[in-house]
């Protein structure tokens, strides 16, 4: 599988990243270079075999319901780049 | 099953509506699903929320075992099949109210899979046919935070404080066949995870809300494209975008045009749906095992707890009202359509039968018919739900077992629970205090019947020339006279006697 | 008297309790040699008073006769990956800057409650993705290695722990946190002449460290001696409810139990880590390595672990698929950098950030994760890679039915050139051949200097071991370090 420009500026967008015609034209290049040589796992026969799912056996742990975090505003709000009334302020979303 | 005669009539013909409903219902729980703030409604901006919630550098996501129990427990009650292996997923976009960029759900591996809901296909006959609507999957998944628009012109303002709550989404297979069956369906489903206990089914505070899927279809043809209408949050609202979905689709169809696959919003002030601006990639959320949870492994000791605590639920006893109780079947249907009334019903029976030392058969018909008479019938004047009833199962009961053995009447009943609502009074101090209590007293009732007769001679004669319809007027005239009081079967008997 | 800051972790801490020095005068020794060596960029931000306070706190619990934490008086580096409390966190990018965590990462918050002391936050890769610390967005790291023979050219320390294996081999501090995903500690380590472990995953929370990879990141220990390193992962190692992938064990006595004598164990040598035109001098070093190894009593035998040649591309997969989902969160609104051009609207904001913010390798990455990750590319790409991880950890599986260790090299050659692997991506990701696939396994690896090479560069040998063997794989590094005598330190030009 090769990627075009289109491609690219597919997964730029997907990424939320904004890249200019000349980023986006650089990269194809490079990220085929490196899709391609990962494509080669597709030779690994791999039948019968599970995805694996946990690195190391271990077993998901449950919590109790109980309230133990939150009331912690000032915190939250810290290192927001914009924040009022306690709220955080990004560009006004049209729905 | 029995298939749905509703039909939309197009230019071309009838056309069959199809509905699907993927219902979203906030996990009771104190606790959010991944992080130890508190999931309580209405608190002031971002201060339920933890560094986790916020998505803080290096944060974690750790279960809460209850939103895994209460989903688990949801889907007995729905006889799904439960998956003692599950795993979450992240669901991959950006937006405002997502930290994350993720919301931690379950695609590929759902907690609770294949169940079914029966629901009545006419709501006001109980004894009408039922269906059964499948159901795909529930699985358990985050809330996202909330966007203000309206405090500033130019900004939009984020509140945290229900990114991470759990949620559970119930997929419905495309069963629904009218507007009917999808409000209905809706109804019965609330009234499950109330009687679980695993949602509040508050819709209005949004602690339940649907997104209904809609196609339409030539009867016999295969499904047509859909759209789904997101965050209905009424049942009346369900049905009515079910309606006005399915008509446009038609219109569009009959047009000559398509029906696009897209997400639309429900407008309940015009009451119209509209497409909402497209979200380019929408379809491409990139779902992947989250890699900061493992899968999640039920045993068998959790899952017989879970099954162990369920109640009784709505099917079930209504089956036990009509069977065992000897309820009909509007009354069975009334009293178990949602959890409340058929606690506080089950708490008058348990209290009747028990002060009357009866079985709760015997008293089951006198309590039911009280509770959705009398009862209901001052609430309603009232403005008062059940549970603001000022008057509580126990003093209920007590009112009825004071009918049942003689000590009042049943006219006089009705005035006692008047003072015991206007007062608060027990049935049995009012009875006292206003000396309401029945007489059956032979000698006085004796004295009276007399009198009445003496008064009525020309009646006796009439009667006993055969008119027997007015024995009545002999007996009310009796119990006028001793003022309602006196055991109206002893009244009965004596005036028979008096008439010879 | 000697230098101060030539002490080991073990030194200073013995040295400090015996009353030698105090812990102050430790912390001013580091904290000038830190000062001085601006040079190699090893810090973002240094920290003097925080190293200060901290010995002047354990100088007065001594004074009192107050119980001392494992680390009392001994001051480190602190990678800064790692969340710290009322101090910058950047993971090196500009996404990060001026960031001020209000919490400690879980490793960090239990070396500070041993005593440690914080020399400063060292430099890394942008995102701890890189092997050469050339991403990071505060310039890169320089090696305080030079080649030999008046060859000043600037060396790369390694990457993605290059601030804390420069710092360390520059004696700018005794002893560092690094994190590694796909080799990010022992690469840095084997370039530099030190030693680090990754231990199994799960072993130190990942709770407050910026996350790369989740299912591949971990914390470890980098120091000049490998009791150094038992020190310090026995600090840093524990059960954290805070972390699911957490593993609730007890953490063992590794420092109590190191041995060098390695009889009744196998010593397992991959045959796939000896590719056709492996660097001769890294061959004739691996080639020492198992004589040392047999010298200590172990008998060695050559194992198989077939699946290796495909190691590389199942992590660059798997790392960028969970990268790009992990560095979601960076999109301008809670914290960090916000681009907002005029007019724009939400998307457009994030679109600018994360354009500004993310430096081109990262962005690398994210996009190769978002592609791999794709509608109609998931099952091709990321799917498959998670079987053949699966391949790879039952290769490790069954070798280690026939022994109790592996020996390779670490990386394929000695420290390379600032600047010369940068064009090609994929030349500086073979970098990682030999540490990625025990990455993948989750299982414990170190990296432990073996010799000079003959440019007089460091290079390493690798000890990876069975899951949570950690012991087996110090003990083995140890009787290396023994045998190899590495005591080359580079001269100091900064």
């Amino acid at each position: 599988m090769s990627i075009d420009l289109q491609t690219v500026k597919k997964i730029a967008s997907l990424s939320r990243i904004s890249v200019t015609e000349a980023e986006a034209e650089a990269m194809v290049p490079e990220l085929n270079n490196i899709l391609g040589w990962v494509e080669q796992l597709g030779e690994v026969d791999v039948t019968g075999v599970e995805p694996m799912t946990a690195v190391i056996p271990n077993r998901q742990r449950l919590r109790d319901d109980v309230v133990t975090d939150g009331n912690v505003r000032d915190k939250v709000l810290a290192n927001a780049p914009q924040a009022e009334h306690g709220f955080f302020a990004v560009p006004k979303v049209i729905e | 099953m029995t298939e749905s005669t509703y039909r939309i009539q197009g230019a071309t013909g009838e056309w069959e509506v199809v509905v699907g409903l993927e219902v979203h219902a906030q996990v009771t729980s104190n606790a959010k699903l991944f992080s130890g703030a508190a999931t309580a409604f209405g608190a002031e901006p971002n201060t339920q929320v933890s560094l986790v919630d916020a998505a803080m550098p290096g944060m974690l996501p750790v279960p809460n075992r209850e939103c895994i129990r209460q989903a688990v427990r949801t889907g007995m009650a729905i006889e799904a099949q439960i998956n003692k292996w599950s795993r979450f997923d992240r669901k991959n976009y950006f937006y405002a109210d997502l930290p994350q960029g993720y919301q931690i759900s379950q695609l590929y591996h759902p907690l609770v899979g294949e169940g079914q809901i029966e629901i009545v296909l006419d709501e006001k006959n109980p004894e009408s046919s039922t269906k059964t609507i499948g159901i795909e999957r529930i699985h358990v998944e985050q809330d996202a935070g909330k966007l203000m628009h309206d405090q500033h012109p130019t900004r939009s303002y984020v509140d945290l404080n229900r990114s991470g709550v759990a949620l559970m989404e119930i997929v419905s297979k495309p069963d629904m066949r009218s507007p009917a069956e999808a409000g209905t369906y809706l109804s019965k489903l609330r009234t499950i995870l109330r009687y679980v206990g695993s949602c509040d089914g508050n819709m209005d505070q949004g602690s339940m809300r649907a997104d209904v899927n809609v196609s339409v279809r030539k009867p016999g043809e295969p499904f047509g494209t859909r759209t789904e209408t997101k965050n209905v949050n009424s049942v009346r609202f369900v049905m009515a975008v079910v309606e006005h979905e399915a008509s446009r689709q038609v219109d569009v169809l009959e047009a000559g045009g398509t029906v696009v696959q897209e997400t639309r919003l429900y407008d309940p002030d015009r009451n119209e749906t509209r497409s909402m601006r497209s979200k380019e990639d929408a379809h491409d959320y990139r779902y992947f095992p989250d890699p900061d949870l493992l899968p999640l492994e039920l045993d068998d000791a959790f899952l017989e707890e879970c099954r162990q605590s369920l109640p009784e639920l709505p099917d079930a006893k209504r089956r036990r009202y009509e069977q065992d109780l000897g309820l009909s079947a509007y009354n069975a249907a009334t009293l178990t359509a949602d959890a409340d009334t058929a606690r506080w019903f089950e708490a008058l029976l348990a209290e009747g039968a028990r002060i009357q030392k009866k079985s709760e058969g015997e008293v089951a018909k006198a309590s039911a018919n009280w509770l959705l008479s009398e009862l209901y019938g001052a609430l309603n004047r009232l403005g008062k739900s059940l549970e603001e009833s000022p008057v509580s199962p126990e003093e209920g009961a007590e009112l009825l077992a004071l009918v049942a053995d003689g000590t009042i009447s049943g006219t006089i009943a009705k005035q006692v629970f008047e003072i015991m609502l206007e007062t608060g009074d027990k049935p049995a101090k009012i009875v006292d205090e206003k000396g309401l209590k029945q007489t059956s007293d032979t000698g006085a009732i004796e004295a009276a019947v007399d009198k009445v007769l003496a008064d009525n001679a020309e009646k006796v004669a009439q009667y006993k020339a055969g008119k027997e319809a007015l024995f009545g007027f002999f007996v009310g005239q009796t119990m006028k006279a001793m003022q309602g009081k006196a055991n109206p079967q002893v009244v009965n008997e004596l005036v028979r006697k008096a008439l010879g | 008297m000697t230098d101060l800051t030539d002490l080991t972790v073990a030194d200073i801490r013995d040295g400090f309790r015996a009353g030698n020095f105090s812990a102050r005068e430790v912390a001013e020794a580091f904290n000038s040699n830190v000062a001085a060596a601006k040079a190699l960029n090893a810090f973002i931000v240094e920290t003097p008073e925080k190293a200060l306070d901290a010995a002047d706190a354990a100088d007065k619990a001594k004074a009192a006769g107050e119980p001392l934490g494992a680390l009392a008086g001994v001051p480190i580096g602190m990678k800064d990956l790692f969340c710290t409390l009322g101090v910058q966190t950047t993971a090196a990018s500009h996404m990060l800057e001026g960031f001020v965590p209000t919490y400690e990462s879980t490793v960090s918050g239990k070396l500070w409650a041993a005593g440690a002391g914080m020399l400063g936050k060292l430099n890394l890769d942008q995102f701890a993705m890189g092997s050469s610390n050339e991403t990071s967005y505060f310039g890169n790291v320089i090696s305080p290695w030079r080649r030999g023979g008046g060859d000043n050219a600037a060396l790369a320390p390694g990457g993605s722990s290059g601030g804390s294996s420069a710092a360390i081999a520059a004696r700018l501090c005794p002893a560092a946190t690094g994190t590694d995903t796909g080799g990010s500690i022992r690469q840095p380590a084997a370039f530099t002449g030190i030693s680090g472990i990754k231990p199994t995953y799960g072993r130190c929370s990942r709770w407050g460290i910026v996350a790369f990879a989740s299912s591949l990141d971990q914390a470890g220990p980098m120091a000049r001696t490998v009791r150094d390193n038992a020190i310090l992962l026995e600090v840093m190692s524990g059960f954290d409810p805070k972390d699911s992938t957490s593993l609730d064990l007890p953490v063992p006595q590794w420092e109590a139990n190191l041995s060098s004598d390695l009889r009744g164990k196998k010593v397992g040598v991959p045959k796939e880590y000896r590719p056709d035109g492996l660097n001769a001098e890294i061959a004739a070093l691996w080639d020492r390595g198992i004589e040392w190894l047999k010298d200590a009593g172990a008998e060695v035998v050559e194992v198989s672990l077939p699946h290796t040649q495909y190691a590389l591309p199942t992590y660059y997969i798997i790392a960028p698929a969970e990268a790009s989902s992990n560095l979601a969160r960076y999109d301008g609104v809670r914290y960090g950098q916000r681009d907002l051009p005029d007019g724009a609207g939400l998307q457009d904001m994030y679109a600018a950030t994360r354009a500004a913010g993310f430096g081109p390798e990262v962005k690398r990455r994210i996009m190769i994760g978002t592609y791999v990750l794709s509608a109609g590319f998931y099952d091709a790409y990321y799917t498959q890679a998670q079987k053949v991880r699966a391949l790879i950890a039952r290769d490790f599986e069954l070798a280690f039915e026939k022994c109790d260790l592996l020996l390779t090299p670490t990386a394929p050659s000695a420290s390379f050139a600032l600047g010369e692997k940068q064009a090609d991506p994929l030349a500086m990701y073979l970098n990682d051949v030999f540490t990625v696939p025990a990455s993948l396994a989750g299982l414990p690896a170190m990296a432990v200097p073996g010799g000079l090479d003959a440019a007089g560069l460091p290079i390493g040998l690798q000890i990876i071991g069975k899951a949570l063997d950690e012991q087996t794989v110090l003990n083995a590094s140890l009787a290396i370090e023994e045998r190899a005598s590495f005591t080359a330190r580079p001269d100091k030009w900064w």
